[in-house]
């Protein structure tokens, strides 16, 4: 119980007094977690959008391996990019391993399935209504996928933003790739397990905090900005 | 028709990826352990070398176990472990290139206050783990093959008790790093072998204290190896050298030696002399 | 039923060269008349479109009328190409070669409208079609004023009144400067003043030179805007006639029935 009231104000201190080493940890947490969703929702929205439109040889494998793949184990994914990164891996030359790049890599697979298998059922609801209309207008199959994910646009940040929760709180990836290295490769999951196996259960907790904080901040600002909106043009 | 705004998003995430500062400046990384990252030992060391010498120390801490297999894959320029075994065959087996005493401490047993085995005091680190046996008082293992591992079967075999058998009843190997194991030690109010620079720094002791120490079998030498650059060409040879030569030199001893946690000492420099 | 013949065939009132797309020498060849032969459509084991041959001339304002279930918006979905017929052949006059699809536009009953603002979706197929920024805006201004929606261009589509989202959608249609303009019951679920200005707006894009092909069950639309009618029963052309003929003298009793308001099925 002590560590819990500890944790919270070791949170507010460093949240109020904008400790350097956290700002540093908050921003590489950020900037890895914002660019890998980024990489992820242009891969992952029109992946997920030719799911629901086209139909091509392996569409419904395909479907289900995203759907499946939603539930990826970090750590799984943290092995397969440190095998493919090594430098005696097949990407080794890339001298990756152990940089925020190698995270960035293993965030956008682990979030990749995520953002495709919600805006695939998306694009699907808003294709029942569409159609006829697109299919009148003679528009091409990729003016429809434009146009499907361009007016599924709100409901696709909710994809998004589930996406970026699960980059932003995963540590199991980004610990193999990355490496936690101090003041390099460290972000807030991978500091928190380390103050944890340091037994400063305070100091992780109020990193976990911190953390939160943070995503839910990012969920607030980026649904408030829907709902200015949305409610307009739904 | 979302032209003009996806290539300003184009835009916006091209320079997020292209802002990292992954630039490399001179560094090397280092796979160690978590005992010398966890213990604060790094810390406190390498602000000094790379004053000194202008080179980033990258440190990739897992078990040893892990660090030797990231050393073999070529992930690693320096390779900086406590298990002597195993850096000897690392380098025989022409993977690293020398091996180098850097510093040592030691393993303590450390249990329970209410020492439901009965060994607190003992300096015979082998009866001690024959008596937790004996009256299957729970003992974590780090169970991950890491160094401390090792050395703790090593002791078990010495002691002639099969803790295979017992694993999951009173053997519980939780196969993670020292600090989790201290910490799933610390709730169970079970034994565990920890490295003291863990120990001393470690914060959630809770019931926990030293049980045995003293024993010269629980000596924890550490070595350090530069990866051989003629397996892994990559391989930061100068500054991964560099680093190794500021360790044993009088610089990198005393600096090692001068680490304290509440006024004692975690580490013991044991460098041989340059030219050695 | 004695095949169909289209009472009005005659060239067609849009002049043969557009003045959006002057360059186009597709433009010279009109894609009507639009020819159905012996079309059927079957779904669920059911025969919903029975046999029909029908030919939609240039010029005219075709109405096709009926019961509801009569089989109207299929109808009006085989010619326009969104469902392919079971047996049977929907052709156009123009060759293969040119794009019939962009040629034509359908305004459905419930409009389907973009989530973006009242221009945004008029300038919609224009994008697709690739017309340049400039050109676009000029046509789409052109478009908002004629249907009246100017002063709405910079609304969201779905936050307008259902009459102006129908006058939205139709813009949307005029916008393409379509040869046909296929509407599936215009002034539905409409309250009589919003229904009188699609009314007028059928009748200017008509002006304009586009062949009009609308359904409706409503007689009073239809007698209004009907040139020739084709009265549809049980998935089957009971009669196409020249307006005229058709609501003074009725030749089937179906046609009777309806036209005296019994037949509501």
């Amino acid at each position: 119980m002590n560590d819990l009231t500890a944790a919270f104000g070791l949170a507010l201190q460093m949240l109020l007094t904008l400790d350097a080493d956290l700002t540093e940890i908050v921003g590489l947490s950020l900037r890895v977690s914002f660019t890998a969703v980024g990489l992820a929702a242009l891969l992952g929205l029109p992946l997920g959008a030719a799911v629901a439109l086209y139909r091509f040889p392996g569409r419904r494998v395909l479907a289900v391996l995203l759907n499946a793949f939603m539930g990826l184990p970090p750590v799984v994914v943290g092995l397969v990019v440190y095998l493919m990164l090594s430098r005696s891996g097949p990407l080794g030359v890339l001298g990756l391993l152990f940089t925020p790049g190698a995270m960035i890599v293993a965030q956008c697979l682990l979030v990749l399935p995520i953002i495709a298998a919600l805006s695939a059922q998306t694009v699907a609801d808003l294709r029942e209504e569409y159609d006829e209309q697109l299919r009148s207008l003679a528009a091409g199959p990729l003016q429809r996928l434009v146009t499907l994910l361009w007016d599924g646009r709100f409901s696709l940040l909710t994809a998004i933003l589930a996406g970026f929760g699960r980059a932003i709180a995963e540590v199991g990836a980004v610990m193999i790739v990355g490496g936690n290295i101090a003041h390099s490769t460290r972000v807030m999951t991978t500091a928190i397990a380390l103050e944890t196996s340091k037994g400063d259960l305070a100091l992780a907790l109020g990193l976990g905090i911190v953390l939160i904080a943070l995503a839910v901040t990012v969920n607030l600002l980026a649904l408030g900005l829907r709902d200015v909106a949305r409610p307009q043009y739904a | 028709m979302v032209n003009r705004r996806s290539l300003m998003a184009g835009v916006v995430l091209a320079t997020f990826l292209a802002l990292p500062a992954w630039a490399q400046e001179k560094s090397i990384v280092v796979a160690s352990t978590t005992s010398t990252e966890n213990s604060g030992l790094f810390g406190y060391i390498l602000p000094k070398f790379e004053a000194a010498s202008g080179i980033k120390v990258k440190v990739v801490a897992v078990g040893t176990g892990q660090a030797i297999k990231l050393a073999k894959n070529g992930d690693a320029d320096v390779l900086f472990v406590h298990h002597r075994p195993s850096e000897e065959k690392f380098v025989a087996e022409g993977l690293g290139v020398k091996r180098f005493d850097v510093m040592y401490n030691n393993f303590v047993l450390v249990g329970p206050k209410s020492d439901p085995a009965g060994v607190r005091g003992m300096t015979d680190a082998p009866a001690a783990l024959a008596k937790v046996a004996a009256a299957k008082a729970v003992f974590a293992s780090r169970g991950d093959d890491s160094g401390t591992h090792k050395k703790e079967r090593g002791l078990w075999k010495i002691a002639k008790v099969d803790v295979e058998a017992a694993s999951g009843q009173w053997y519980r190997e939780t196969g993670s790093g020292m600090g989790a194991t201290l910490n799933t030690a610390s709730g169970l109010g079970a034994y565990a072998l920890a490295d003291r620079g863990t120990w001393l720094s470690f914060a959630n002791k809770g019931d926990l204290e030293i049980a045995v120490e003293g024993d010269r079998r629980l000596f924890n030498p550490y070595g350090v190896i530069l990866v051989n650059p003629g397996k892994h060409a990559h391989v930061k040879a100068m500054e991964g050298q560099a680093f190794i030569d500021w360790l044993v030199s009088d610089a990198g001893q005393k600096a090692i030696g001068e680490y304290k946690i509440n006024g004692l000492q975690l580490f013991f420099p044991n460098a041989k002399k340059m030219g050695s | 039923m004695s095949p169909a013949l289209s009472m009005l065939e005659r060239a067609p009132a849009r002049p043969a060269e557009s003045p959006t797309n002057p360059s186009a020498p597709t433009r010279t060849t009109p894609i009507l008349p639009l020819r159905l032969e012996e079309v059927c459509y079957e779904a669920g084991g059911k025969r919903l479109i029975d046999r029909i041959s029908l030919t939609f001339g240039g010029g005219a304002r075709s109405v096709i009328l009926g019961p509801n279930g009569a089989g109207k918006s299929l109808l009006l979905r085989l010619c326009h190409g969104l469902i392919a017929p079971s047996a049977g052949h929907v052709s156009w006059a123009a060759p293969p070669a040119i794009a019939v699809q962009h040629r034509q536009a359908m305004v459905f009953q419930r409009p389907v409208l973009l989530r973006r603002s009242v221009e945004a979706n008029v300038a919609y197929p224009l994008r697709l079609r690739g017309v340049g920024a400039r050109a676009r805006a000029a046509r789409v201004a052109e478009a908002l004023a004629r249907a009246g929606l100017s002063a709405l261009a910079k609304q969201p589509a779905r936050s307008l009144s259902g009459g102006e989202q129908q006058r939205l959608a139709i813009a949307r249609a005029w916008v393409m400067d379509p040869e046909v303009l296929f509407l599936d019951e215009p002034t539905a679920n409409l309250d009589p003043a919003a229904a009188r200005a699609i009314e007028e707006l059928i009748e200017s894009v008509h002006r304009s030179g586009a062949k009009i092909i609308l359904t409706t069950h409503d007689l009073g639309l239809a007698q209004r805007l009907a040139d020739e009618v084709i009265f549809l029963h049980a998935g089957r052309v009971r009669e196409c006639k020249a307006a005229t003929g058709f609501f003074t003298q009725p030749e089937t009793a179906e046609a009777e029935a309806f036209l005296k308001g019994n037949l509501t099925w």
